[in-house]
């Protein structure tokens, strides 16, 4: 526990602070409805209408609209922005009172990441549930609900699928974190990030619905280990061998992006300047 | 052994430049010119535990980046840096556990927390034993007067409360040296003094070492012996301060007013500085020509209205300093 203080205390502040944003949490969730809602019917829209091709993708429309809801209500958990805070200490250069603190480097920012990046998912998270998975179906909407894992033992593979996309979309933000010390500039890197993500994470469009051929290689990347893979693990799609393979992925990538991070990070603040009086 | 050891201290900044207007912009995405600052380009000193040096020179003199070097922030290009048998920028973990480092113009304390909240982070991230921590920030509280403030979010502070606010901050951990980078820029007089008066115990009482830049010369005239002006990346003079205030406070002025026009003076040792209408100011050489006398040969040849003598304000003093020695803000 001792060693952990210094890294405790750079979570629970942001932890803290940003649940106090609730309209931010609120406006941000009226939105994830809207666009839910919209993608659960242009799915809709595909099952019904051609329902010889979505047979052949072995994920089913009830599925595709859990994974919906369930992406959805995780998008604060995509990592594609900076933390806004270490875009903030590196225009202020208030970045040079973090190479003060006598913690490792890496492990401080991956913690205060974390922190805001928990805060922002867990409330928005909640409502989302709420919303399409008590709500709706207490409208008569349960055919278009968010629907309960199929057994317990998808709920406990969840669980830590989920852990684990968090520590990954950690880890990927690092990256991004670290280019925004590089370049002094969060804006650019932003917005590479963000269009990526939203494809290869499967918030675009679930990831099994792609063409057979590329499947296997979106299967493997990266950035399916942020959303898609927890939220197939949810939905019974991917279960027994493949969803321990899915986890194994995830471990790995997780692993291997903060190996890397730990390296580009002590290369980058080797020629860091702090400029300025 | 002296507790900080630097020798030959270089390091250069690598600065992008472009041409003014679109067309720059627009070349500058093509070809980046680079051009190459030299911050600092021969630093030594050293200093002894419990010494408080004060550090002197223009803006873009290099005092900043040494600071940022001697607390492990950057690497120098070349040239040595020992502090308590440690180099900063290798051994920054250890290293910045022992120092204590308050940049006047940032803060390191969480703009949306309450001061205290802040205080209870640190000593977290430092690590320091709760009990000892405890008795440390009472301490500081009571000697910073900050009881008040505690309960108090950061951003509502005003600038003299949050200086003394970070003060405590980069001292929770007991560090035995203190780093401040112009610890008094913006403060009002009151809250000058306060924060002069607590480094002067801080260093008296408590033996911490204490090096900090400024360009308010009344701080270093309340607090340092000793004395380094830095201009152009190297150190032009390191003396106790009596010794700067000597070679350069040498100079007295003498301020007339005519009865009529100001004249045409022409006395040994004496230099005229402006003439204006019936008034005019002349600086000279205590050492050459005494005040009474001066007065004597000018009451004597001319009608006066008003006579007065001035020693020249520290600030002056020091600019001058600065000029002769070609290190006047590139």
């Amino acid at each position: 526990m001792e060693a952990l203080r210094p890294y405790i205390a750079a979570f629970s502040p942001r932890f803290l602070l940003m649940m106090q944003y609730r309209a931010a949490a609120v406006a941000g969730f009226a939105t994830q409805c809207w666009f839910g809602a919209v993608r659960v019917m242009v799915l809709a829209a595909f099952y019904l209408g051609a329902p010889e091709a979505a047979a052949g993708t072995s994920f089913d429309l009830s599925q595709a609209v859990t994974y919906t809801w369930l992406a959805q209500g995780l998008l604060a958990l995509l990592p594609w922005a900076a933390d806004p805070d270490i875009a903030a200490a590196v225009r202020t250069g208030a970045i040079g009172y973090d190479r003060l603190r006598p913690v490792d480097a890496y492990a401080l920012w991956y913690a205060r990441t974390a922190g805001w990046m928990t805060a922002r998912v867990a409330p928005r998270l909640g409502l989302m549930a709420l919303a399409a998975g008590v709500a709706l179906p207490l409208l008569g909407q349960a055919e278009w609900a968010w629907k309960p894992p199929p057994n317990a033992s998808a709920a406990l593979l969840f669980i830590l699928s989920l852990s684990l996309a968090a520590a990954l979309s950690c880890a990927v933000v690092m990256l991004i974190n670290i280019v925004v010390v590089a370049t002094l500039n969060a804006r650019g890197v932003n917005s590479l990030a963000m269009p990526v993500v939203i494809v290869f994470s499967g918030s675009l469009l679930p990831l099994p619905l792609y063409p057979d051929a590329i499947r296997a290689a979106l299967f493997i990347q990266p950035l399916a280990g942020v959303l898609d893979i927890p939220n197939r693990i949810y939905s019974g799609a991917l279960a027994g061998f493949m969803a321990w393979a899915g986890i194994g992925l995830q471990a790995f990538w997780t692993f291997a992006l903060i190996v890397a991070g730990r390296l580009w990070l002590r290369r980058v603040m080797r020629r860091l300047e702090v400029q300025g009086g | 052994m002296a507790q900080i050891l630097v020798q030959g201290l270089a390091k250069t900044y690598r600065v992008a430049e472009r041409d003014p207007g679109v067309l720059g912009a627009v070349r500058g995405l093509v070809r980046r010119r680079w051009r190459t600052v030299e911050a600092l380009k021969d630093v030594s000193f050293a200093l002894e535990r419990g010494e408080l040096l004060g550090f002197i020179g223009p803006n873009g003199a290099g005092k900043s980046t040494t600071i940022k070097i001697l607390s492990g922030i950057l690497r120098p290009d070349s040239g040595r840096v020992e502090i308590d048998g440690l180099v900063p920028h290798l051994d920054r973990i250890s290293h910045v556990a022992r120092i204590g480092v308050v940049f006047g113009q940032r803060t390191q304390l969480w703009w949306d927390l309450p001061v205290i909240d802040g205080f209870d982070l640190l000593r977290d991230i430092y690590r320091v034993d709760p009990r000892r921590y405890r008795t440390t920030r009472d301490e500081l509280v009571g000697m910073l007067r900050l009881e008040r403030l505690l309960d108090q979010p950061v951003r509502q502070l005003s600038l003299g409360q949050r200086m003394r606010a970070e003060l405590a901050a980069a001292l929770l951990h007991e560090p035995s040296i203190l780093f401040l980078d112009e610890p008094t820029i913006g403060l009002d007089a009151p809250s000058k003094l306060a924060v002069r008066e607590f480094i002067k115990t801080l260093n008296r009482e408590r033996g911490v070492t204490v090096l900090l830049t400024t360009h308010d010369m009344h701080d270093i005239e309340a607090l340092a012996e000793r004395v380094i002006v830095i201009g152009h990346g190297r150190v032009l003079a390191d003396s106790p301060f009596e010794a700067l205030r000597a070679t350069v406070l040498t100079e007295r002025r003498l301020f007339v007013d005519f009865a009529q026009d100001a004249p045409d003076l022409a006395l040994p040792g004496v230099e005229i500085r402006g003439r204006s209408g019936r008034s005019m100011e002349l600086a000279f050489d205590p050492r050459m020509t005494n005040a009474p006398a001066l007065i004597a040969a000018i009451t004597a040849g001319h009608a006066v209205d008003d006579i007065h003598v001035e020693q020249p304000a520290i600030e002056e003093v020091i600019a001058r300093f600065y000029d002769l020695h070609g290190a006047g803000e590139a």
